[in-house]
C-alpha cells in the first residue's frame, strides 16, 4: 500500500520541490529529495507568474481564461444534461430506449474523431480563438460524461417519493424542481467538479483553436508551450506545473468523496 | 380512475420528450453533426487553404483514403496504437486491481490514501507529463541519477527517446495515470460483495490465493470486462499523453497524432478526417466484437 501511495504521490512531491530550488543546485545535486529549508526560492513562481510586461510569464491572466473557460463549461453542460438525463432514467417516451443508447454511444466515442469537423466549423463561424467557442468545444467533450454520471444517480432516487408527489397533484416538472433535483444535489455537484477537472485540464483543443491567440491561452496551453525554449529553466516549468496543478488538488480533495461516489454511481450498472 | 391515469402517462411521456429534446440537440449539433462530417471531409479534397468552400457536399472522392492506406507509417502507426492501448487497458486494469484489493479493508486514514493514489487521474495531463520528463532526464533526471548510483546502471537511459524504451516507458505512464480508475470501479464493486461467503470459505479451509481465484475473481470479471472496453475506447482516441511526452517520436507515433500533425502541420484536413474516420472504425469494429463476446457470455449489455 506504501508503494502505490509512494508511486502515486512522489511525482508531484517532485514536481513541488523542483520548483522551490535554484536551477544551479538542481543541476550540482540532482539526486537529492530534500531541500534545505533556507534555499528555498520562489523566484520560479515570481517569474511564472507576474505578466509578460514584467519579463514573466503570465500565468496570472492564463488562469483567468482557464477560469472562464471550465466554468462556462460547467453551466452549458450542466443545463444541457440535467433534463435529458432525468427524462431517460425516470420518464417513460417513446424513443426512449433508443435515445439512451445513442448517449451511450456518444460517450464512447470522444475527442480526436470530432476535432476536425469542429476546427473547420469553429474556423468558419470566426469563433476559433475565442473562449466562447472553446467552451461550446468541450461540451462536446462533458455532455456525454455528464449524462452518463446524472443517469446513475436519477435511478438510485426511490420512485415512491416522486410518485407520491404526482398523486398528490403535482406536475411532472413541479415534482423535479422539488423533489428530485434537491435529492440530487450532491450528485449534480460531483459532476459539476468533474466537468471543471475536464475543462480545466484539456489540453488538444486548447492546442487546436488557441494557439495563436496568446491573450486567450489557457493555463495548460500556456505550460505547454514554455517547454520548447532554452531560456526557461526547469525550475520555472515545474512552477507552472504546480500553479496549474494546485486548482485542481484543492478541489479535488476537498469534495473527494463525493467525486467517487459521483464517479462511480454512473457506471455501477453497467 | 383509469382514465386520468392514462392521460397522466401520456403527459408524462410528453413532458419526457419535452425534457430530452435540448439534451438531444446539443448532442446532435456538437457531437453527432461533427461525427458526420468527418465522413464527409474524409472524402473530399480540403486543406486549410480552401476550408470556407468545404460543405457536407462536394466532390466526393476516395483518394483520401487510398492516400491514407498506402502513405507509409500508416499500418505501423495503426500497429503501435493497437499494442499502446492493449498495453496500457491490460496493465492498468491489472494494477488497479491489486491496489483495490490492498486497501479493501479498512483502516484509519484509508481515504486519505485513496485520495492520494487518485491523484494522477485527476490532475492536468500537461503537468504530469512534464513532471515525468523531467524524472525521466537523462542529464539531472532523479531516476537516471539513482539508477546510476544505486542500481548500477553503466549509463543514464534516455527513456523518452530511445525506440527501445520509448513506448514501454509511455505506456507505464499511462498504466500510473489510469490505474486509479480501475481502482476506484474494482473497490465500489469489492465493497458491495459480501462477506460471509468468504468468511465461509476461509473456515473451510480455503488458502488467501483460493479465496480470491474462486470468489473474488468471479465477482469482479464483469466489472474488469466493462473497465477493459472503456479504458480501450479511451486509450484508443488518446492523444495528448503521447504527444506531450515523446511528440510521437522514437517508435510511439499512434494514429491520433498522425491526424493532429496531417490537420497542422500538413494542412491537410480531408487526410486528417480519414485517419480520423479509418480510427473511428477500427474502434466499432472492437466495439461490436466487444459486444458479441458481451452477449454470449450474457455479463455484459451496452
Amino acid at each position: 500500500m506504501a508503494g502505490f501511495v509512494l508511486a502515486s504521490a512522489l511525482p508531484f512531491y517532485y514536481m513541488l520541490l523542483l520548483s522551490v530550488r535554484s536551477i544551479d543546485e538542481v543541476l550540482l545535486n540532482p539526486a537529492s529529495l530534500w531541500v534545505d529549508i533556507r534555499t528555498v526560492s520562489l523566484d520560479a513562481y515570481d517569474r511564472v507568474l507576474s505578466s509578460v510586461d514584467a519579463g514573466g510569464q503570465g500565468f496570472l491572466a492564463l488562469i483567468g481564461n482557464s477560469l472562464i473557460v471550465a466554468t462556462l463549461t460547467v453551466v452549458i453542460t450542466l443545463l444541457a444534461s440535467i433534463p435529458g438525463a432525468y427524462a431517460i432514467s425516470r420518464i417513460a417516451f417513446r424513443g426512449r430506449r433508443q435515445v439512451s443508447a445513442l448517449f451511450l454511444a456518444v460517450y464512447l466515442f470522444p475527442s480526436v474523431i470530432v476535432a476536425v469537423p469542429l476546427f473547420v466549423i469553429f474556423t468558419r463561424l470566426g469563433l476559433r480563438g475565442s473562449l466562447i467557442g472553446l467552451a461550446i468545444v468541450y461540451v462536446a467533450h462533458t455532455a456525454p460524461v455528464a449524462i452518463y454520471m446524472l443517469r446513475g444517480y436519477f435511478a438510485t432516487i426511490p420512485v415512491s417519493l416522486e410518485e407520491a408527489a404526482l398523486v398528490d397533484g403535482c406536475t411532472r416538472l413541479q415534482v423535479i424542481r422539488r423533489i428530485s433535483l434537491p435529492l440530487a444535489k450532491p450528485s449534480v455537484m460531483a459532476t459539476a467538479l468533474y466537468v471543471f477537472m475536464i475543462a480545466w485540464n484539456e489540453f488538444l483543443f486548447a492546442l487546436l483553436f488557441l494557439v495563436e491567440r496568446r491573450d486567450q491561452w489557457t493555463v495548460s496551453l500556456g505550460l505547454s508551450q514554455l517547454s520548447g525554449s532554452i531560456e526557461v529553466p526547469t525550475t520555472v516549468l515545474m512552477a507552472g506545473s504546480v500553479v496549474l496543478t494546485l486548482p485542481i488538488v484543492v478541489l479535488f480533495f476537498t469534495s473527494e468523496r463525493l467525486l467517487v461516489e459521483g464517479l462511480t454511481s454512473g457506471a455501477e450498472k453497467g | 380512475m383509469a382514465a386520468r391515469r392514462g392521460s397522466l402517462s401520456q403527459r408524462d411521456a410528453r413532458t419526457g420528450i419535452a425534457l430530452i429534446t435540448p439534451t438531444l440537440v446539443v448532442v446532435v449539433l456538437v457531437v453527432l453533426v461533427p461525427l458526420a462530417w468527418t465522413l464527409s471531409l474524409a472524402f473530399q479534397h480540403i486543406t486549410l487553404l480552401n476550408i470556407s468552400y468545404a460543405g457536407f457536399i462536394g466532390t466526393f472522392t476516395l483518394d483520401n483514403f487510398k492516400g491514407v492506406l498506402t502513405s507509409p507509417g500508416f499500418y505501423s502507426a495503426l500497429w503501435t496504437t493497437l499494442l499502446y492501448t492493449f498495453g496500457s487497458t491490460a496493465g492498468s486494469i491489472v494494477v488497479g486491481l491489486i491496489a483495490a484489493l490492498v486497501v479493501r479493508r479498512g483502516f484509519r486514514g484509508r481515504s486519505l490514501v485513496r485520495a492520494l493514489m487518485l491523484l494522477p487521474y485527476v490532475a492536468p495531463v500537461v503537468a504530469v507529463t512534464f513532471v515525468w520528463s523531467v524524472m525521466l532526464n537523462p542529464q539531472f533526471g532523479i531516476v537516471n541519477e539513482w539508477g546510476t548510483r544505486y542500481l548500477g546502471w553503466d549509463d543514464p537511459i534516455a527513456f523518452l527517446s530511445q525506440p527501445s524504451t520509448a513506448l514501454l516507458t509511455v505506456i507505464a505512464f499511462e498504466i500510473w495515470r489510469y490505474y486509479p480508475f480501475a481502482f476506484l470501479f474494482m473497490m465500489a464493486r469489492l465493497q458491495a460483495v459480501p462477506d460471509s461467503i468468504e468468511e465461509a470459505a476461509r473456515v473451510d479451509g480455503a488458502t488467501p490465493l483460493q479465496v480470491f481465484w474462486h470468489i473474488i475473481l468471479p465477482q469482479l470479471l464483469p466489472t474488469m470486462g466493462v473497465l477493459f472496453a472503456l479504458r480501450f475506447v479511451f486509450t484508443f482516441n488518446k492523444f495528448d499523453d503521447v504527444y506531450l511526452l515523446t511528440g510521437g517520436g522514437a517508435g510511439t507515433e499512434v494514429v491520433s497524432v498522425r491526424v493532429f500533425d496531417f490537420l497542422t502541420a500538413h494542412k491537410d484536413v480531408g487526410a486528417a478526417s480519414a485517419q480520423a474516420a479509418v480510427l473511428a472504425l477500427v474502434l466499432a469494429g472492437y466495439l461490436v466484437f466487444q459486444w458479441w463476446i458481451g452477449r454470449r457470455k450474457n455479463g455484459w449489455e451496452l
